[in-house]
Parts: structure tokens; C-alpha cells; sequence
């Protein structure tokens, strides 16, 4: 069923959920976090060596307005792996902790996983390989 | 501006039988540790979305710039 909605960008935001497998909302980019959850967010994610997409909300406000629509979520970061909602800083960060991130992202847990998130500024791994911003 | 006693009850009212810690140094960005029989069965995202429920559209990430969850079942 393909419905054409009059708001394209919530369209866009929604294509680029679908078209990455995983794809995390954030303020700034993952080299220059512009909010400290989105920088624990991006340090947890490095720290499993997944890639994944970024896509800053801070350039224009409608995209977080689209984005929480359609998410049901209010805050930024979001992570979205396989077109779901994983969660924010929060759930991410302890999701980490545990190990159930690199589990839901398909990944090895680092073997000397440390019991705490990664702090972010701490040297994090492998830089994402994609970073798209669409949206922008 | 909010508090994180008016937080705690907030939190309290809203979700019956609910147990919540509130903490703030600011008054703007809050910890919160609830544990709630209602989260049972209720995946992380649900439970979170549960408490993001009492807020109004825009108050998180506006007058409430961030409020950090744990939530919990007893």
C-alpha cells in the first residue's frame, strides 16, 4: 500500500528509517555531538563497531516535530535499527551495558567489554562508516 | 520551571502504583528511577513511552530539557 501524504518530509524521514538498517537521530554529528546524550549515544554505538547512518535534527526543528511523530518518541537521540525504534540515550546506553546492543545489532560485543558506557570523549573505535544526512 | 518533588508526583499520579525517585541539580535536567507494576510485560521503548505520556507535547527537550529514565518492575 503505497500512500502518498501531503508532508514530504515526514516522507523523507521515514525512507531513510526504512533504507538504513541502522540509522540514529541526533543533535550534531557523531564526530561533533551537540548535547551530551547524543554524544553517550554515539559512544556507545562506536564502541560495538557497527556502522551506522546519522542524521542531525538541529538544522531545521520540523524534522524532530516529524520525527517524534512518527516515532512516538519526544526526545532526541532516537535509534532506529531495522526500521524499529531501539530506543534513546537511556535505553542505548544501558542496552550497552548489558550487551543487547551489539546482540540487536548484529555484532560481536567487544571481548574487554567495559561494565560502563564508554564516556564520550573516550577514544571510540571505528568511525561510522556511512554518515548520511538526507534530511538536510 | 519544574521540580523534581513535582516530577515525582507527576510520575506518581499518573502511573498508578508507581514508585519514583526525582533528581535535579538544576531544575531543568532530571533524573528519574521509577519502578512501576505497570511496566510488567511492557518492552523498555513501552515503558518509557509510558512515563513520556504525563508530559505535553514539547515540554521534554522545552521547560524540561532532558529527564533521564531507569524504570523497573518491583
Amino acid at each position: 500500500m503505497s500512500e502518498q501524504t501531503e508532508n514530504p518530509l515526514r516522507d523523507a524521514i521515514a525512507e531513510a528509517i526504512d533504507q538504513n538498517d541502522v540509522i540514529l537521530f541526533m543533535k550534531g554529528s557523531p564526530e561533533q555531538p551537540a548535547c551530551g546524550f547524543s554524544a553517550r549515544t554515539v559512544a556507545a554505538l562506536q564502541a560495538t563497531g557497527a556502522p551506522f547512518a546519522a542524521v542531525d535534527v538541529l538544522p531545521d526543528p520540523r524534522i524532530r516535530q516529524e520525527l517524534s511523530a512518527i516515532s512516538n518518541w519526544p526526545t532526541i537521540p532516537q535509534l532506529f535499527v531495522d526500521g524499529e525504534l531501539v530506543g534513546g540515550a537511556d535505553i542505548v546506553t544501558e542496552m550497552y551495558e548489558t550487551g543487547e546492543l551489539a546482540e540487536v545489532l548484529g555484532v560481536e560485543p567487544p571481548a574487554e567489554a567495559p561494565a560502563q558506557a564508554p564516556a564520550p570523549e573516550a577514544p571510540a573505535g571505528a568511525p561510522p562508516l556511512q554518515i548520511e544526512n538526507r534530511l538536510a | 520551571m519544574a521540580t523534581a518533588e513535582e516530577l515525582k508526583q507527576r510520575i506518581e499520579a499518573g502511573i498508578p502504583g508507581a514508585s519514583a525517585e526525582v533528581d535535579s541539580t538544576d531544575d531543568v535536567h532530571f533524573n528519574a528511577r521509577i519502578v512501576a507494576d505497570a511496566f510488567s510485560g511492557l518492552s523498555r521503548i513501552q515503558q518509557h513511552q509510558l512515563v513520556y505520556r504525563l508530559f505535553e507535547p514539547g515540554e521534554l527537550g522545552g521547560p524540561i530539557h532532558a529527564l533521564s529514565l531507569r524504570t523497573e518492575t518491583p
